[in-house]
C-alpha cells in the first residue's frame, strides 16, 4: 500500500514531537477501535491513514466484564485477537512516523497483563521488521502506600462501592491505578514511537498528546472520551471500527472512517450518556469536563464538530481510582433443563431439598466456607425477586446450579451431590421419579476456576499522581 | 395510556463502573421525548418502586439533548459489585427490563 500519504501531508519529527506540519494549529488523531481485540475494518484505518493522523490510540481494557480478568492477570479478549488488530496499527503508525499509544494493556492493566500485551508487540514488531522505542508504563499500586493513605484518611469509596479495608488491599491479587494524561505525556515527552500504559483512563489514551501540544483540555478530553469508544457514537454504532478526531483550539471534530458509518449531533451527544452515571459531566483525574453548554453541529455527513465543553479543574488534592481484585474461591457449575410443568412448579422445592440433603452427606466440608447459587433461567434468573413477571408460569425453565469453595476440588465436590441431589428429588406428587432435569452434556458439570470480587474501587488521593506510574523505555522488535 | 417500552427507540441499561447500573430511555422524538419527561411518570421514586429501592437511591437527569432520560441505579446483584458471588448480571446489560410496562400517561 504506497497510497497512504497525499501531497503534502504532514509528517512528525518524533525525536521532539513537534508537528512539522503547516497546519500545526491542527491536531488528527485515530481511534483504531473501541476495544483492541474486538476487530476493525482494514479500510477504515486505510481512509484514517489518508488524513496524516498525529497519533493512534487503541484502549484495551475495561472492567466492564468484571473482576476475574484484572485479579487473575488474563484479558478478556484472545491474545490472537489482540495481535490481529495490533499488527497493521503497528505497521501503519510505523509508517507514519507517529506514536501508537495503546491504554489499559493486556485488558487490567496490572504487570501481568502489561508483559503479554508486551511480548505480543514485541512479536508482531519482529514478524514485521520494525524498531520501535515504546515506553511501557506501569499502573501498579504499592500496597505501603495504599494502606499509608487509607489511614490518613485519603481513601474514599466511589459511588455505590463498600469502604476499603486494610485487609482487602492486602488480600488484592491485583491492585492498579488509572492513571491520567500526565504520565502519558512524560513518555510522550522521552520521545516514543509507541507507548504501551497499564490501567489507564480511557480518556488520558487520546487527551495526552492534545493537551501537551497545548490544545484545550476540556475539548481534548470530551473529545477522547467519544473517541474511546471508537465508532459506537456512529449510526449504525460499532465499538469495531475506526473513528478519527480533529481538534483545533476552540472546537474539535468527529469523523468516521467508513462509507457505510455517519454521524450526526444527536448521535455524538448521545454517546455522553453511555456507561456515565452523568450525561453533562464526565470526572476524571485532570478536573471535572462539564458539557452542558457543549455545541454539536453537523459539518458533513460523516462530521460533527463539538465546541464549549470546559474543564473544572481539581479543586482539593487530586485523585486517582484505584482497582483492586481478590480471589474469593473456586467455582463450579451445571445447567440442566426442566420441561414437565410439575418440575417447574416444583423447582423452589427442589432447589431447596437438594441442597439440604447434599450438605447433609458432605464430609468433612466446612459450609460456611460454600456458597450455592440457584437460578431458574426462564422465570426469574435475571432479575430475582425484582422481576415483575417471575409469577408467570414458564413452559420450560433452565436450573443453573453453582458451588463457590476454597478449593476446585471442593467445589466440584459440592456440586456434584447438590446435580445428583436435585436429579432425584423427591417432591408432593412427583410423576417424574427417573429424573427431574435434562443435562445437555456429558459430562454435566463444569469446573469454572478461580472467582474473584472487586476488593478496592476508590479515589485514593495523591499530591503527585505521575509518581505512580513510572515508565521504562524498551526496544521492540529487530535486536541490533 | 401508553408503556415506556412502546414510546422508547432505546431502552438499555448497563453498568456504570461495578457498582452502579445506569439506563439509558431515548426518543425518537422531541414530542414523544416531552410528553415522557413532563409526564410525571418516570420519577425517581416510581422507578425506586419497580426495583425495591428506596427513591434517593435513584438519579433520573432528563437530556433533552439526545432526546433522552438516564436513570441510575446501585447495583442490585452481587456480594461486592459486578461479577461477585450471586451476580445476576455481570455487564448490567438486562436490568432495565421492569420498566417496560411503566405505564405513561
Amino acid at each position: 500500500m504506497t497510497a497512504l500519504f497525499y501531497p503534502g501531508a504532514c509528517v512528525n519529527d518524533i525525536a521532539n514531537l513537534q508537528p512539522v506540519c503547516p497546519m500545526s494549529s491542527q491536531l488528527r488523531l485515530i481511534a483504531i477501535n473501541g476495544m483492541l481485540g474486538y476487530g476493525y475494518p482494514a479500510e477504515s484505518l486505510q481512509r484514517g491513514m489518508l488524513h496524516s493522523p498525529h497519533f493512534l490510540g487503541v484502549d484495551a481494557g475495561s472492567t466492564d466484564a468484571g473482576p476475574y480478568y484484572l485479579g487473575h492477570g488474563v484479558p478478556l479478549t484472545a491474545p490472537r485477537q489482540i495481535e490481529r488488530d495490533l499488527r497493521p496499527a503497528m505497521r501503519a503508525a510505523h509508517g507514519a512516523k507517529v506514536p501508537l499509544i495503546v491504554g489499559s494493556a493486556g485488558f487490567g492493566g496490572a504487570r501481568p497483563h502489561v508483559e503479554l500485551f508486551l511480548s505480543i508487540a514485541d512479536r508482531v514488531a519482529r514478524e514485521e521488521g520494525l524498531k520501535l522505542r515504546a515506553a511501557v508504563i506501569y499502573a501498579d499500586l504499592d500496597r505501603a502506600m495504599v494502606q499509608a493513605a487509607l489511614t490518613q484518611g485519603r481513601v474514599r469509596p466511589l459511588a455505590g462501592a463498600p469502604a476499603l479495608s486494610a485487609e482487602a488491599i492486602a488480600a488484592s491479587s491485583q491492585l492498579v491505578g488509572q492513571m491520567g494524561t500526565e504520565p502519558l505525556i512524560a513518555a510522550l515527552d522521552a520521545g516514543v514511537d509507541m507507548i504501551i500504559a497499564g490501567r489507564s483512563c480511557d480518556t488520558a489514551i487520546y487527551a495526552a498528546l492534545p493537551i501537551l501540544r497545548g490544545f484545550d483540555p476540556g475539548l481534548a478530553i470530551h473529545m477522547a472520551k467519544i473517541m474511546e469508544c471508537g465508532a459506537q457514537c456512529a449510526l449504525p454504532l460499532a465499538p469495531n471500527d475506526c473513528l478519527m478526531g480533529v481538534i483545533e483550539r476552540d472546537h474539535f471534530a468527529i469523523k468516521t472512517l467508513h462509507p457505510d458509518r455517519r454521524v450526526t449531533p444527536e448521535s455524538v451527544a448521545a454517546h455522553s450518556l453511555y456507561e456515565q452515571p452523568d450525561p453533562y459531566l464526565i470526572h476524571e483525574p485532570e478536573g471535572t469536563v462539564d458539557m452542558r453548554d457543549a455545541e454539536f453541529e453537523q459539518i458533513d455527513p460523516q462530521t460533527v464538530r463539538v465546541s464549549g465543553s470546559k474543564l473544572i479543574p481539581v479543586s482539593g488534592a487530586p485523585t486517582i481510582k484505584m482497582e483492586g481484585s481478590r480471589l474469593v474461591g473456586y467455582r463450579a457449575v451445571t445447567i440442566a433443563g426442566m420441561r414437565d410443568p410439575n418440575v417447574i412448579a416444583n423447582v423452589d422445592v427442589i432447589s431447596q431439598r437438594a441442597q439440604e440433603m447434599a450438605f447433609s452427606n458432605l464430609q468433612g466440608v466446612d459450609l460456611s466456607k460454600v456458597t450455592v447459587n440457584w437460578r431458574a433461567y426462564g422465570r426469574d434468573a435475571v432479575l430475582g425477586d425484582r422481576d415483575p413477571d417471575r409469577q408467570k408460569a414458564p413452559h420450560e425453565v433452565g436450573l443453573m446450579i453453582e458451588a463457590i469453595a476454597e478449593t476446585q476440588e471442593t467445589a466440584n465436590t459440592v456440586l456434584a451431590l447438590l446435580r445428583s441431589s436435585a436429579l432425584h428429588c423427591p417432591f408432593e406428587g412427583r410423576t417424574t421419579t427417573a429424573g427431574n432435569l435434562a443435562f445437555p452434556f456429558s459430562p454435566s458439570d463444569l469446573a469454572g476456576g478461580a472467582v474473584y470480587e472487586f476488593s478496592a474501587y476508590h479515589l485514593l488521593e495523591t499530591d503527585e499522581p505521575a509518581k505512580l506510574f513510572p515508565f521504562d523505555i524498551v526496544t521492540l522488535g529487530a535486536r541490533s | 395510556m401508553s408503556t415506556l417500552g412502546e414510546l422508547a427507540q432505546v431502552l438499555r441499561s448497563k453498568n456504570a463502573g461495578p457498582f452502579l447500573i445506569t439506563i439509558d430511555v431515548m426518543f425518537d422524538s422531541m414530542d414523544i421525548f416531552q410528553r415522557v419527561a413532563g409526564s410525571g411518570a418516570l420519577t425517581p421514586a416510581a422507578v425506586a418502586e419497580r426495583y425495591g429501592l428506596s427513591a434517593q437511591d435513584v438519579r433520573v437527569v432528563d437530556y433533552p439533548r439526545a432526546k433522552a432520560i438516564k436513570i441510575t441505579l446501585p447495583r442490585l446483584w452481587g456480594t461486592r459489585g459486578a461479577g461477585s458471588s450471586g451476580d445476576r448480571d455481570v455487564y448490567g446489560a438486562q436490568q432495565h427490563a421492569p420498566l417496560l410496562n411503566l405505564a405513561i400517561p
